[in-house]
């Protein structure tokens, strides 16, 4: 349907069927297009779920547009190409999707394209005096040695755009003005989840404006695994969200499986799914551990903990691993389940269910947690939508988004469970959400865990696997968000492009707005609530 | 006179440790001057001291962290080891504990706030990222080894390693702190730069 719209308005725009759907459309149409989709009145697609840029050689330098729409959950994917690899320029859509903003810096900083009228083209992950553009098929991998001097990061930023006459122009920004009083937080800091670096401009005490600095956990993932085979690829993304190993695998097993058409025995999939659910609770717990240690109470983390080591225990027998469990395999997974699996997680779930309401009862109705959480961080629901902010974040302000009910995957359409879904918006309904979660994870396990069918664990694949021609994309619901796989396959045994949505890129470009205005205090607070992890952001 | 050193650490015997080769060439070497019989046993009740209240700076760039902050939790509890203090500021930290991967914009971080803190300070390596850069060795953007950056003391190697080699690791400073002399070297070692 959409794409008989955009072919009424392009009737040149090339389709091609191979693995998804893929609009090719000209770069100079691209933002009319998407304005077009945008303001659709049946269909909207109003969510930008990721640009994926891409290097295709000879073809050019571009990306991919993939849309949802929140309503009905319709996807596309448009294509745009520039064929000009020196001075590689694409129009913005950033005006129409709040979330571009910080994706179409990804894109500038690892192809170097060039996005006219993006107000603040700076590079995001690596440092601003990086020679060349790493993910670019010619790039030389020593041409950046490793350099100890200190990073300056600028106060001005570029903006390019084009004179009718078509030619180029820059006109400088601003980030931080000269009067503008500037906090410095991280990436050295213990509450931060991680090593992000927030440059904080402050009046008073209020926050004015957040400038988020990423990278210092960029390991380029996404580069390594351009040389990497099939099978190789799936050890980096249980590193990539850790506190979403299983689910972060899940996701590219299932895309390279759709490629090759395996088919994943029914075992398997009873296994992935409890697994998955595992270790949302084994996430969502270390949340809440984390967030009331955050807010300086120390009693939760070590509830928190003790719950948690549990469900490691249960991980640790099966899978042989803790924290990091490379159990999910392309056809499968790795090794059976251990004879006592069953009997220890119905027993953790009784357990924790004994001892859920200790955790209400110390935190939940606490005083100081109810006046520093309710009506603090509120991010609308428009918002959200907009700055792509998915999983628990988007849910407490009203959005609809889990993956697990729109685009079922596994065995989520043969379980009953609830979407949690608040309408506040605000810090405690993030924290609300996620407590809540815990209890429908075990309620989904419930259903699955005496039904687990007899038979293979894992289907016979061969050791090297070629996937044909074609762009593949799959998506999970993780502990945090959505988390796309995004996969372009040239038939070779490496994958020509592998991308990976980040789930908490669009939470940590949320700061700056939910934070407007509010305390200096509640920074950490609301950071915490959104829940971002940063290895999984800088890949 | 000769020292002994203590290299043992309570309830594990010296012979359950594995690499005991450099202990053993330190206390050699400590021998060589000849042992201080008032400054030797005040040494060796301030490293008494040093060895069982390490503070750490924590460092925890990624995976690795997760498993530290189990270290901290009830099941694994490094208070009874006397390393539960944690500090943020590398000015009260003794030792600096590096976990996870260290990338080329990180590195002039690391290197600075090991510079801030005060001597004598030790470092940590834990994980496979840290020792030698682990799964991402040939990434574009991660050093492969933070001893290139600055030098380690103990390397714990895992993905994320067990906590119970964590312990391993850090009772193995421990005994390194304990045959170390405090009193007089540390500055007889400024004045030769």
């Amino acid at each position: 349907m959409e794409i008989e719209k955009i072919t009424s308005i392009i009737p040149e725009a090339e389709i091609s069927q191979t693995g998804e759907t893929v609009v090719k459309v000209p770069a100079e149409k691209l933002h009319q297009i998407a304005e077009t989709l945008l303001n659709d009145k049946e269909n909207p697609m109003d969510f930008l779920r990721d640009i994926v840029g891409m290097d295709w050689g000879e073809e050019g330098l571009g990306a991919l547009y993939l849309l949802e729409s929140t309503r009905t959950g319709a996807r596309i994917i448009l294509k745009a190409v520039t064929a000009d690899r020196e001075k590689a320029l694409l129009p913005t859509v950033s005006d129409l999707w709040k979330t571009a903003l910080i994706k179409e810096r990804e894109v500038y900083d690892f192809f170097g394209i060039c996005f006219l009228n993006h107000p603040d083209m700076r590079r995001i992950f690596l440092r601003e005096d990086w020679i060349g553009y790493p993910m670019r098929k010619d790039y030389d991998m020593n041409s950046n040695p490793l350099r100890m001097d200190n990073e300056e990061n600028a106060d001005m930023t570029d903006e390019y755009f084009l004179r009718p006459d078509g030619t180029l122009e820059g006109r400088k920004n601003v980030v931080f003005g000269e009067d503008d009083f500037v906090v410095n937080i991280g990436p050295q800091h213990p509450s931060t989840h991680g090593v992000l670096r927030m440059r904080t401009s402050l009046d008073g005490e209020n926050i004015r404006k957040i400038d988020p600095i990423l990278g210092y956990i960029h390991r380029g993932i996404e580069k390594m695994n351009e040389s990497l085979t099939y099978p190789q690829t799936l050890a980096l993304t249980d590193r990539l969200d850790y506190l979403s190993a299983h689910q972060n695998r899940h996701a590219l097993c299932m895309c390279i499986e759709k490629a090759a058409g395996i088919e994943v025995p029914e075992r398997a999939q009873y296994i992935r799914t409890i697994m998955d659910e595992l270790q949302r609770i084994d996430s969502h717990l270390l949340f809440y551990s984390c967030l009331v240690m955050d807010m300086g109470g120390l009693t939760p983390f070590f509830y928190g903990f003790r719950e948690r080591e549990m469900i490691l225990d249960i991980f640790e027998e099966t899978t042989g691993g803790r924290l990091i469990q490379n159990y999910n395999m392309i056809g499968g997974v790795q090794a059976d389940i251990h004879p006592t699996f069953q009997q220890k997680v119905k027993d953790f779930i009784k357990h924790l269910r004994s001892v859920i309401q200790d955790y209400h009862n110390i935190f939940t109705s606490n005083v100081i947690a109810d006046t520093r959480l309710k009506g603090v961080g509120v991010l609308s629901k428009e918002d959200a939508i907009s700055l792509g902010c998915t999983g628990g974040t988007g849910r407490a302000s009203g959005w609809a988004n889990d993956v697990r009910k729109h685009h079922p995957y596994a065995l989520y359409n043969k379980v009953d469970f609830k979407e949690i879904v608040y309408t506040e918006g605000d810090s405690f309904a993030r924290y609300m959400v996620r407590m809540d979660e815990i209890m429908e994870s075990c309620h989904i396990i419930e259903q699955l865990i005496d039904n687990i069918p007899e038979g293979e664990f894992r289907a016979k694949t061969k050791p090297i696997i070629k996937l044909p021609e074609g762009v593949f994309t799959s998506s999970v619901e993780t502990s945090r968000g959505e988390f796309d796989v995004v996969l372009e396959s040239h038939g070779d045994k490496v994958p020509y492009r592998l991308h990976y949505r980040s789930t908490g890129l669009p939470l940590v470009h949320a700061m700056d707005t939910v934070c407007r205005g509010a305390k200096i205090a509640d920074l950490i607070a609301i950071g915490g609530t959104l829940d971002f992890v940063i290895p999984d952001i800088d890949r | 006179m000769e020292v002994k050193k203590s290299t043992s650490i309570r309830s594990m015997e010296y012979e359950d440790f594995k690499n005991n080769d450099y202990l053993e060439d330190m206390v050699r070497r400590l021998n060589m001057d000849g042992a201080g019989i008032v400054l030797g046993t005040v040494d060796e009740l301030i490293n008494w001291g040093r060895s069982n209240s390490l503070w750490s700076l924590t460092f925890g760039t990624s995976c690795c962290a997760i498993e530290f902050m189990a270290l901290g939790a009830a099941r694994y509890d490094m208070a009874r080891f006397g390393f539960e203090v944690t500090r943020n500021s590398p000015r009260q930290a003794d030792m600096i504990m590096v976990l996870g991967t260290i990338t080329h914009k990180m590195a002039p971080v690391l290197k600075r706030l090991y510079d801030q803190m005060a001597e004598p300070k030790y470092v940590v390596a834990v994980g496979g990222c840290t020792i030698s850069g682990g799964p991402f060795i040939k990434s574009y953007h991660v050093v492969n080894g933070i001893d290139k950056i600055i030098p380690v003391d103990v390397y714990i190697p895992g993905c994320p390693p067990r906590p119970e080699a964590f312990f391993y690791g850090m009772m193995q400073l421990q005994r390194k702190i304990k045959v170390e002399r405090f009193l007089g070297e540390v500055n007889r070692k400024e004045k030769e730069e």
